[in-house]
Order: C-alpha cells, then sequence, then structure tokens
C-alpha cells in the first residue's frame, strides 16, 4: 500500500515536472554571460549595421552585443511594456510613443537618468548632440509629467517629417521641377492639373491617423504660432477658435482641389511610400527614414524635399523633427556601465558616420555630417524648423487626439464640416478635463 | 478513509493541468475584472481606482464605442445571412452525389486556414483602384455597369459592407464544414422513406433536412456571432485601420485604448462589457434553438 502510494506521488511530480521547467524559463543571463549587453530594437533596416557595429564593439573591448530585432513598431512597443511589467527590460531598449509614456517609464524606475553622464568632460557627449534632438530626450524643470529634471535617453538618429515632390512627374504637369512648390495657393491649384492628367497627387500613411496629426500641427504652428497652439493643449484656447476651424479648412481645401490622391484616408505609409516610389504619385508626406526606403524600392527616383506649403506669412512654417530613434538605459541592469559605454560608443562620430552611410538615416552626432546623399541634406537642413510634440512640455489628451484626427478624416471623405469637427473636438476636450478636474 | 485516498490520487493526477490551466486562464480572467476599476497607463506601478466609472463611461459617453457595436453588429448579420446560407447551400451540394465533389470540399476549405492579414491585403490589392488591380470596377464596366463603380473600400457608404463580404469569402468553410457534418448524420433511410411516402425533393427538404439540421445551424450560427464580432486583423489589412470609425470594431476599440491612450483599466471595462455583450446574445440564441426544435 505505502509504494503505490509512493508510485503515485512520483509520477504526480515527475508529471508536474514540465510545469517547473516553464516557470524556470526567463530572459535572465547565465553568470557566464554577464558581460554580454542586451539591445531591444525595432529597426529592420539597420539590423545589419547594428550587427556590424556591435562586431566592432567586441572587436575593441571584449564586451559582447547582442542586438535583438522585434518587428514590427506595434509588437516591438507591446513586448517593451510586458518586459516593464515583468521588470525584465534588456540593458538597451527604446520606446514608441508620447513623452507621457516615456515619463511613466521613468517614474516606474525602468528609465535610468543620463544626465551626469552628459554632463561629464565638460558636457562633452551631450555638446556632440544637435540640440534639438537631445531635447526630445530631456524633461525640463517644472514638466507636467512629474518627472525629474534630466536627459534620459540618447538619440541615434535625427529625423525631420516633410513633403517630398516627384520631379519627374512636375515636368509632365508642366511645372519647374527645381522649383519646390512654397505657398499652399499654389499646392492647390496644382490639384487641377494633377486630376486633369488622371494622377494621384499627394500620398501619405492617413490610415494611421497620427501621420494626419503630424501636419495639421504643423499647419496650426503656421497660422496661429506655437503659443496659441500650447495654450489650446492647456485647455486656454478652445478648439472652435477660428484659427483651428481654418486648420481644419485646409485639408476641406485640399480635398475639394484633388491634390490628395484617392483612397487617402485608408492608406498606410508602407503603400503610400510604394506608390511615391512608383512614379504614381507627385507628392508624398513622410519622413526622412523614406530616403533609404525609396533608395532600396526605386535607386533612381527623381525626387526633391520641400517644407509644407506655407498657408500663412503670419508665423513660420513648423514641421516635426528631432530625435529619430533613441535608446535609453535599464536602470535596473546589472550591466549599467558598460550600457553607457556602449551607447556613448555608438553615438561617437565614426559609429554614427558609418550607420548615416549604410542606413540613409540622419546621424545625431553633429561632427558626423560626413556623405550622405544630397536629398538627405535636404531633410537635415529642415531642423531649423523643427519642433516635436515631446518637446512642448504639455501633451494632448489621447480621446481629443483621436476626435481631431478622425475628424479631419471625415472632413476629407466629405462626411464633417470643420466647424462640426472643431465642435466635437472641443466637447470630448472639455469632457476629459471635467474628468481630470473630479479625479 | 480508502475512497478519499482514491479520491486524493485522482486529483493528483489533474494537479498540473489545473496549476497550468489557472496560471494562464483563470488567474488572468480574474484580473481582467480587478483591472477594469483602476485607471492604469500599464507601465507605472500605481493605478488609481475609479470603481465602476470606466463601465459607467464605457455605457454613458463612449459613443465610438457603440458606433464599433453596431458596426460589428452590422458584419454579422451579413455573415448569418449571406455566410452561413452560402455555407449551407454548398455542403448540401457536396453531400449530393454530384463530380469532383472531394475537391469542391477541399477547395472550399482554403479560405478559412489562410491568414486574415494575407486575405485582407489580398482583397485590397483586387478592389483598390489606387494601390491595387481595381479589378471589381472593371468588372463591372466590361458588363455594362460601369454606374455601379465605387472606390468600395475608400466611401463611408460601401466600406463595411465590402469589409463584410470579405469576412464572409473568408468564414463561409468554417460554416461548409460543420453543415457538411451535420447533413452526413442524417440518415439516408429517412429520406427513402420520405420518397416512399411521396415526398418530393423540396418536401424532403423541408420536412427531413430542415428539422434535423436545425441544432447544427443553431451551433454555426453562435459560432458565426463568437466569431465574426470579434474580427479587426481582416479590417487591418483592408482599410489599415478604423478609417473615421466607419470600419470601427469592438477589437480594435479596445486596442485603441491600450495602445493609443494607455488606458489599460478601460481597455479592461471595455473588454468585460463586450464578453457581457456577447454571453447575452449567445444565451438568446440558444432559448430561441430550444423553442425552434419544440
Amino acid at each position: 500500500m505505502l509504494f503505490r502510494q509512493w508510485r503515485f506521488f512520483l509520477v504526480a511530480l515527475l508529471l508536474s515536472l514540465p510545469l517547473f521547467g516553464i516557470i524556470g524559463c526567463t530572459s535572465q543571463q547565465s553568470l557566464k554571460d554577464e558581460i554580454k549587453i542586451t539591445v531591444w530594437h525595432w529597426m529592420t533596416d539597420r539590423e545589419a549595421a547594428f550587427k556590424e557595429l556591435a562586431k566592432r564593439y567586441e572587436e575593441k573591448t571584449d564586451v559582447k552585443v547582442l542586438f535583438e530585432l522585434y518587428a514590427p513598431s506595434d509588437a516591438y512597443s507591446q513586448k517593451i511594456r510586458a518586459a516593464a511589467q515583468g521588470t525584465n527590460l534588456p540593458d538597451l531598449f527604446g520606446i514608441l510613443g508620447e513623452k507621457r509614456d516615456f515619463g511613466a517609464f521613468i517614474k516606474a524606475g525602468h528609465v535610468l537618468d543620463l544626465t551626469s553622464y552628459m554632463d561629464e568632460n565638460n558636457a562633452a557627449w551631450r555638446n556632440s548632440f544637435f540640440s534639438k534632438a537631445l531635447a526630445v530626450n530631456e524633461f525640463a524643470a517644472d514638466n507636467t509629467y512629474g518627472v525629474n529634471t534630466g536627459v534620459y535617453a540618447v538619440p541615434i538618429d535625427i529625423m525631420t517629417i516633410q513633403m517630398v515632390y516627384n520631379k519627374d512627374l512636375l515636368k509632365a504637369l508642366g511645372l519647374n521641377p527645381n522649383k519646390p512648390v512654397l505657398t499652399f495657393q499654389e499646392f492647390i491649384d496644382i490639384g487641377k492639373k494633377v486630376k486633369e492628367n488622371n494622377m494621384q497627387g499627394l500620398v501619405s500613411g492617413w490610415g494611421e491617423v497620427w501621420m494626419i496629426d503630424c501636419l495639421a500641427n504643423n499647419y496650426a504652428f503656421n497660422i496661429m504660432g506655437k503659443d496659441k497652439v500650447l495654450a489650446t493643449i492647456k485647455g486656454e484656447v478652445p478648439y472652435t477658435d477660428p484659427d483651428w476651424i481654418t486648420v481644419f479648412g485646409l485639408f476641406k481645401k485640399m480635398q475639394e482641389s484633388g491634390i490628395l490622391a484617392n483612397g487617402l484616408v485608408t492608406m498606410v505609409n508602407k503603400t503610400a511610400e510604394q506608390l511615391f516610389a512608383n512614379n504614381k504619385a507627385v507628392f508624398a508626406f513622410n519622413g526622412s527614414w523614406c530616403v533609404n526606403v525609396y533608395k532600396g524600392m526605386s535607386p533612381n527616383l527623381n525626387y526633391g524635399v520641400m517644407l509644407p506649403p506655407q498657408a500663412s506669412d503670419k508665423y513660420p512654417m513648423a514641421i516635426w523633427g528631432g530625435a529619430g530613434s533613441s535608446f535609453m538605459v535599464n536602470a535596473r541592469s546589472k550591466r549599467k556601465e558598460e550600457a553607457v559605454k556602449f551607447l556613448k560608443w555608438l553615438t561617437d562620430i565614426d559609429q554614427q558616420a558609418y550607420l548615416s552611410e549604410t542606413t540613409n538615416n540622419l546621424p545625431a552626432n553633429k561632427n558626423s555630417l560626413g556623405k550622405i546623399p544630397p536629398v538627405l541634406s535636404s531633410f537635415a537642413k529642415g531642423m531649423d524648423y523643427a519642433t516635436h510634440p515631446n518637446v512642448w512640455g504639455v501633451t494632448e489628451f489621447s480621446a481629443v487626439i483621436e476626435a481631431f484626427d478622425k475628424g479631419i478624416q471625415s472632413i476629407i471623405i466629405g462626411e464633417k464640416t470643420p466647424e462640426q469637427v472643431a465642435a466635437e473636438v472641443q466637447r470630448i476636450k472639455e469632457r476629459e478635463m471635467n474628468k481630470r478636474k473630479n479625479r | 478513509m480508502i475512497k478519499f485516498k482514491a479520491a486524493l490520487e485522482n486529483y493528483v493526477f489533474v494537479l498540473p493541468a489545473v496549476i497550468i490551466f489557472s496560471i494562464f486562464y483563470v488567474i488572468p480572467f480574474l484580473w481582467v475584472f480587478q483591472l477594469g476599476m483602476f485607471e492604469w497607463d500599464g507601465i507605472l506601478p500605481t493605478k488609481i481606482f475609479v470603481g465602476l466609472g470606466n463601465f459607467k463611461e464605457i455605457l454613458f459617453q463612449d459613443t465610438d464605442w457603440w458606433r464599433s457595436i453596431w458596426n460589428a453588429g452590422y458584419i454579422t448579420m451579413i455573415a448569418l445571412i449571406f455566410q452561413n446560407t452560402l455555407a449551407f447551400l454548398l455542403a448540401w451540394a457536396c453531400d449530393r452525389e454530384i463530380r469532383m465533389k472531394n475537391f469542391y470540399r477541399v477547395i472550399f476549405f482554403i479560405p478559412p486556414v489562410l491568414s486574415e492579414v494575407v486575405v485582407g491585403m489580398a482583397w485590397r490589392y483586387i478592389i483598390n483602384d489606387v494601390d491595387g488591380a481595381n479589378i471589381i470596377n472593371k468588372m463591372l464596366v466590361s458588363i455594362g455597369l460601369p454606374q455601379l463603380v465605387h472606390s468600395w473600400l475608400n466611401e463611408p457608404k460601401t466600406a463595411l459592407t465590402t469589409v463584410a463580404l470579405v469576412h464572409c469569402w473568408k468564414g463561409f468553410g468554417w460554416g461548409f464544414l460543420i453543415f457538411l457534418a451535420g447533413l452526413q448524420t442524417i440518415p439516408k433511410e429517412l429520406y427513402e422513406a420520405a420518397r416512399v411516402d411521396g415526398a418530393n425533393a423540396w418536401h424532403s427538404f423541408k420536412n427531413v433536412t430542415i428539422p434535423l439540421m436545425i441544432p447544427v445551424v443553431v451551433l454555426v450560427a453562435i459560432l458565426t456571432v463568437l466569431g465574426t464580432m470579434q474580427v479587426f486583423v481582416l479590417i487591418i489589412g483592408l482599410v489599415g485601420g478604423e478609417f473615421a470609425g466607419h470600419t470601427s470594431v469592438p477589437v480594435l476599440r479596445i486596442l485603441a485604448s491600450m495602445r493609443y491612450s494607455s488606458r489599460f483599466g478601460y481597455a479592461c471595462a471595455q473588454g468585460i462589457t463586450f464578453g457581457a455583450i456577447l454571453v447575452v446574445i449567445s444565451f438568446i440564441q440558444y432559448r430561441f434553438s430550444k423553442r425552434a426544435k419544440v
């Protein structure tokens, strides 16, 4: 009887072993791998370049660096959040999303404050970057995110989001291919020619609503200036203000002129890139990362870069720009110091020049401009006009942003007027502000 | 005592499975209910207790949520009517002695096993004019119906119906398989007896096939409702997202709450609400089927 009981117990124990095996499977590194730095990223176009740099770093320092790619970016974001909840983030990682999310990661203790490292040796590391690139990763004093002042991440490239134009198609329309469109009126006048010639005008990933948000904010800065835009976000100016209705009205004018490509509202950015690269669209609204994309799709594509055509002379045109991709150090990592050293090396002149030349992205180190293609230089010149929501110090409610972007989609498909969208956005703004007040 | 020990031995055998089930299903299920009562961004260790605040917001303020339920309901109605009718007719045809019926059985089951992303992107290419082959419109023009030409996925009036029809194409194979299995369980003797009694094909269908297939029809209807209400991957492949709310469905709203708004607690509350709606619909279908059997 006793033997029978023990036999059953042993069988039960054996059946449970796989369970313990599953629980035991974690991403913790063994003692043997203590000098290995793990980096999680989402940049498919830079995977090969990162691996080459990791090899060079190991040859130089005997420190292994393991780049792990998790794409697409949505999947990467979810992986990072899950890892944060399980406190098993890698040594180096990036955060995709708004500054509010970045702030939450910092407050949760996941991100190392890099300010002291930045300020070593007379701020040598800090001064090597374009200031606008570093500003995206910095939290200023009295920020609304509740984060201590400091620099919390390091940019590895910079980017700007502008318009690109197909020189061959502009020539086919009877326009000067070397003269970019400067004013909004000229831009929508081209719409008539585009329609007559059965072409597609402007393509962009407006199915992914953040790109609508980007262009709308660019025009908001141009029409009403930065201060009024930020005052709106703070709740001091309503979205029903005439200037905001003018901003919404621009999209109506673009749609009516025929300058917008068919199906723009359901288009993802990859499709927009394919259309522009295949000479099917005259204009595209895209970021500087598109240089590498177009080079891969259509190496002989003849195109130029321009700011979005200005709708007003009152304030300068603004574009979104700054840090493209950034890496931060896991504050709980046992290899913090090695991770920081690797980041310093990665953002040094030679490595930044290598990344720029092999991946056609703009370097974050201002001394690394090196040999970049002329079209990439045009994107770099746009940095003078660059701003970014992450440097504004305030964040709009996500429900308001969603209503704003969907509202513009509704204007483009002819469902709503600019006034209706403005009223709807303001209603949601007031609801969110009341919710915050009552909390 | 001996009985207790025997029982204990049995429980020890199932213990590993119960533990795994509890860790990966039961605990997360209960945790979702708990999270639904908090405002949480998914990152910070602290959560703000809001009680039923999230549920109140869903029920009384979130018009986008109810629009998504309506859209999913519309796609489901199209699936219940067209998809299942097609599946039933094809299963009935393949149950008879027709040529190449085994070939058809294989072909009809290919769409359901394809990836939804692939189906969405392929159909987008077939349907769209700018970034696709525009095949549907070209066919309409060639058969003399140019007045029916539309930008099917880019017009508010046609986008949702187009999504629903593509979903029908993708989904009818499952219903076909279940209907076919159900038809094959009907004893042939019943049809022979009906023929002997003077029944023609229509009478046999009405008085033998349909009554005996009611349990199968109910099963397929319940599965169709549960599966179709949760559609979202196909929509992302076809139209990229919510298209100003016209192709918004509950799962996309839940994802938006999690990913774009960073409101994990609210997303959990939406999930619970959605689950409750599906349970109620399934219960109503089940009660209806019991009455239909009687």
